[in-house]
């Protein structure tokens, strides 16, 4: 194997801040937990304690939702130019302060800061941007005249990308007039505390938006909550389907962004080192930690074997390490608890017989929580790895024969978020985009976002689409 | 000009075209004189010639490739930059409208802030018109078929007499928006805040030759735009309230089938825009591609 040597090249983390504890964002103010409960966050790529930060109990959810509801009619009422200015304001913001933003994502979630730095912020800027554009132009939307706002919006959201799933909620809801009460993920809760001062800069009006640090029952809280008329929830299955069944019987809308299982399927006539690439960044952006992920490859068996030794060697250059050294490919896992999940789910994974691989000289950090990058063959559809959302860098391989097994194996799964399709056929991309049940369908591609496309999901992979003309759909009386 | 005896006597500014990026006089070497609402003497503009016209189509259509290339999230930045540049620069231009269309403080004030919003109006359409003009057709087939709106090209802009930055700035940025490149004449008796307008995109990041800006006879410069070739539309707005003139470049504009906006009896500037300009200026294209394996 040759790989070359690289000298360190460490981001500074000395151009952000973090204080050394933080309160609740409510009414424009940070204050401490009614209860003074506090939770520590950690790097988890150190394990060193990052800040101590409020944990949010059914008090403050009260407070912060009355604060959203007072805030609501003035808000709403603002005409629309005056709504896209103050998005305007947090979109240049957040470009102007990504450098920072960027550090602090990359320390609290452990990812690398050339995802973070080149991925997340343009990305959550480009959000604001987009959607300060439609808070003038709703008439124009395609929702009547004059679509009206829902009110109080409960968004609940993940650790995998803290500061853009942030955006993807909070940018659509100001836009169309809600305000909003947010709940960060409990392993990553600073860049939604940063924002807060994002929103200071902007002289955003108090409790517009209020953000509500703390765990699950935070999050149960504030989603059960009777002054809120909107949940939007990102996150596991099993927490969507809990959340759906809070929400049965009451005025809540609801939209869900969950699990999947997307499969990324190669033909023999595609581009080999394309496809590579497009499988390594599929199932190893951002340590895997994205419900999008390509996590089951289905490769057209003609072409397997010279596909898993491309593949194997890309592997093999991947680096993993400090997320904040601007080479590093794969960073930190987020926690010890998600650690534990995908040790768990590779180990059945070899108990049921499937063969496990991952790269012979990558060596992991002492300290930390860390997975190397892993692959399996002989993967059957009834394996645990080809049917459960692993969300870490392991990818289960398949095989098939014809297009329509393809369509058959890729659609065999209960979600239906993404799926990946590598032919240099055109009419063979459209055929199976056509039968693909997913949401989203790459094309000789994956993993791309933009603001103005929509995202979201198929079957169990939730319901509702967030970004483009169609993500405000989600937050209007339509 | 008062000149208070003892206070600065102030430096005065040659105002000037601008073609490519650059501010170059006019090639005929002419001005004319440039009064207030009063009769009193602001400036000598460039008299722009034929010529000019036709240089200012030639850096047009060389920007076009460039900005039409760009991305829509890169020129509606390019847009909101202008606004933010123009913002920095609030008071002068309140100042220049001001002596320009006679308004007092209050109301030149208005014009420029609804200025602004213009440019921020249109910058959000950048990455949203396809959205809303476009779209999916289920055609009776096997095919995938999806139509996109596209930029027209080089649009000449007459621009109107009455409004000298609102009504400038509502006729211009729904060209460029989309992608289209633009040639300007600005109101002939008042065009000292459009060439003021210039110092703001040389600014902005807008890339050279997208926007050029002529001062001079409205119709002088409208005849060789309008029968010009390598022209693809033109907004003939500046000709409102010259029926004969409007028709004559009409005329003139069928020669290779510009697209044509014909001027209005009278337009309100600072009412919604809308979408109507946006739409003016851009294409449809339509792509099929079969569907199967």
């Amino acid at each position: 194997m040759s790989i070359f040597a690289y000298a360190p090249a460490p981001e500074s983390r000395a151009v952000v801040d973090i204080a050394s504890s933080y309160g609740l964002f409510i009414d424009g103010e940070f204050r401490p937990a009614a209860e003074d409960k506090v939770f520590p966050t950690h790097s988890p790529a150190t394990e060193e304690q990052l800040s101590e930060v409020a944990h949010a109990g059914a008090a403050d959810v009260d407070a912060a939702v009355r604060a959203a509801r007072a805030a609501f009619g003035p808000w709403s009422a603002l005409p629309g130019s005056e709504r896209a200015t103050y998005l305007f304001r947090i979109a240049r913001i957040l470009q102007e302060r990504s450098r920072e933003l960027a550090v602090l994502e990359s320390l609290d979630n452990g990812k690398p800061i050339r995802e973070s730095r080149d991925v997340d912020l343009p990305l959550a800027a480009a959000h604001f941007f987009y959607y300060a554009g439609w808070a003038d132009k709703l008439a124009h939307a395609g929702f009547g005249p004059d679509p009206r706002p829902l009110g109080v919006a409960g968004q609940v959201i993940p650790w995998n990308f803290p500061l853009l799933m942030l955006a993807w909620k909070v940018a659509p809801a100001l836009a169309t007039g809600n305000t909003v009460v947010l709940k960060p993920a409990e392993t990553t809760p600073l860049s939604a505390l940063f924002f807060a001062d994002v929103c200071r800069q902007a002289q955003l009006p108090p409790g517009v938006v209020n953000i509500l640090t703390g765990d699950g029952s935070t999050g149960a809280e504030l989603v059960a909550h009777p002054g809120i008329d909107k949940v939007a929830f990102t996150g596991s299955t099993e927490v969507g389907r809990s959340i759906a069944r809070t929400v049965a019987g009451t005025r809540k809308r609801l939209t869900l962004e969950l699990g999947g299982k997307a499969a990324n399927i190669v033909f023999d006539d595609a581009p080999i080192d394309q496809a590579v690439e497009g499988i390594v960044n599929g199932i190893f952006f951002n340590q895997g930690h994205v419900c999008c992920a390509g996590s089951r490859l289905l490769v057209q068996e003609s072409v397997r074997e010279e596909l898993l030794e491309a593949l194997k060697r890309r592997m093999e250059t991947l680096r993993v390490g400090d997320p904040l050294d601007k080479n590093t490919d794969i960073g930190a896992i987020n926690s010890a608890e998600q650690l534990a999940r995908i040790q768990e789910l590779a180990a059945a994974g070899e108990a049921e017989g499937a063969e496990r691989w991952s790269p012979a000289g990558c060596e992991l950090p002492g300290q930390g929580y860390w997975f190397a990058p892993t692959l399996f063959t002989g993967v059957a559809q009834s394996h645990r790895i080809a049917r459960e959302e692993i969300f870490g860098p392991v990818l289960s391989v398949l095989t098939f024969r014809t297009p329509e097994e393809a369509v058959a194996k890729a659609n065999n799964t209960a979600y239906g978020l993404s799926a990946g399709i590598w032919t240099e056929k055109g009419s063979r991309i459209l055929w199976m985009a056509d039968k693909l049940r997913a949401g989203v369908v790459w094309a000789n591609t994956f993993n791309k976002f933009d603001p103005s496309s929509p995202f979201g999901g198929y079957k169990e992979s939730g319901f509702g689409r967030e970004g483009g003309r169609h993500g405000l759909e989600a937050y209007l009386d339509v | 000009m008062s000149e208070k005896s003892g206070a600065r006597l102030s430096v005065f500014k040659t105002y000037k075209l601008f073609v490519g990026g650059k501010f170059p006089r006019s090639e005929s070497g002419r001005v004319y004189q440039v009064t207030d609402s009063q009769g009193g003497w602001l400036a000598n503009a460039p008299l722009s010639s034929r010529k000019d016209a036709r240089d200012a189509v030639v850096a047009a259509r060389k920007a076009f490739p460039g900005w039409s290339g760009a991305t829509a999230y890169n020129r509606g930045q390019v847009l909101y930059r202008v606004a933010e540049m123009l913002t920095g620069r609030r008071e002068q231009f309140a100042d220049e409208v001001a002596a320009a269309e006679g308004l007092d403080r209050e109301a030149a004030l208005a014009a420029v802030d609804t200025a602004i919003g213009r440019w921020v109006w249109y910058a959000g359409w950048s990455d949203k018109i396809a959205q809303v003009a476009g779209g999916a057709n289920p055609v009776a087939g096997p095919f995938f078929n999806l139509s996109v709106p596209e930029p027209t090209g080089v649009v000449a802009v007459l621009a109107p007499q009455d409004s000298s930055l609102l009504g400038l700035v509502s006729v211009l940025a729904p060209v460029v928006v989309s992608g289209n490149t633009a040639v300007v004449v600005t109101s002939e008796r008042a065009p000292l805040p459009a060439l003021s307008l210039a110092e703001v995109l040389a600014t902005s990041d807008v890339p050279g030759g997208v926007v050029n800006i002529l001062s001079g006879r409205t119709a002088e410069l409208g005849a060789p735009l309008a029968a010009h070739q390598d022209v693809n539309a033109i907004d003939l707005t500046g000709a409102a309230g010259d029926a004969a003139l409007a028709t004559e470049l009409e005329t003139a504009a069928a020669g290779n089938l510009k697209r044509v906006r014909r001027p209005a009896a009278a337009e309100d500037w600072s009412a919604d825009p809308g979408t109507g300009r946006l739409l003016s200026f851009v294409e449809t294209k339509t792509v099929w591609h079969p569907i199967g394996i």
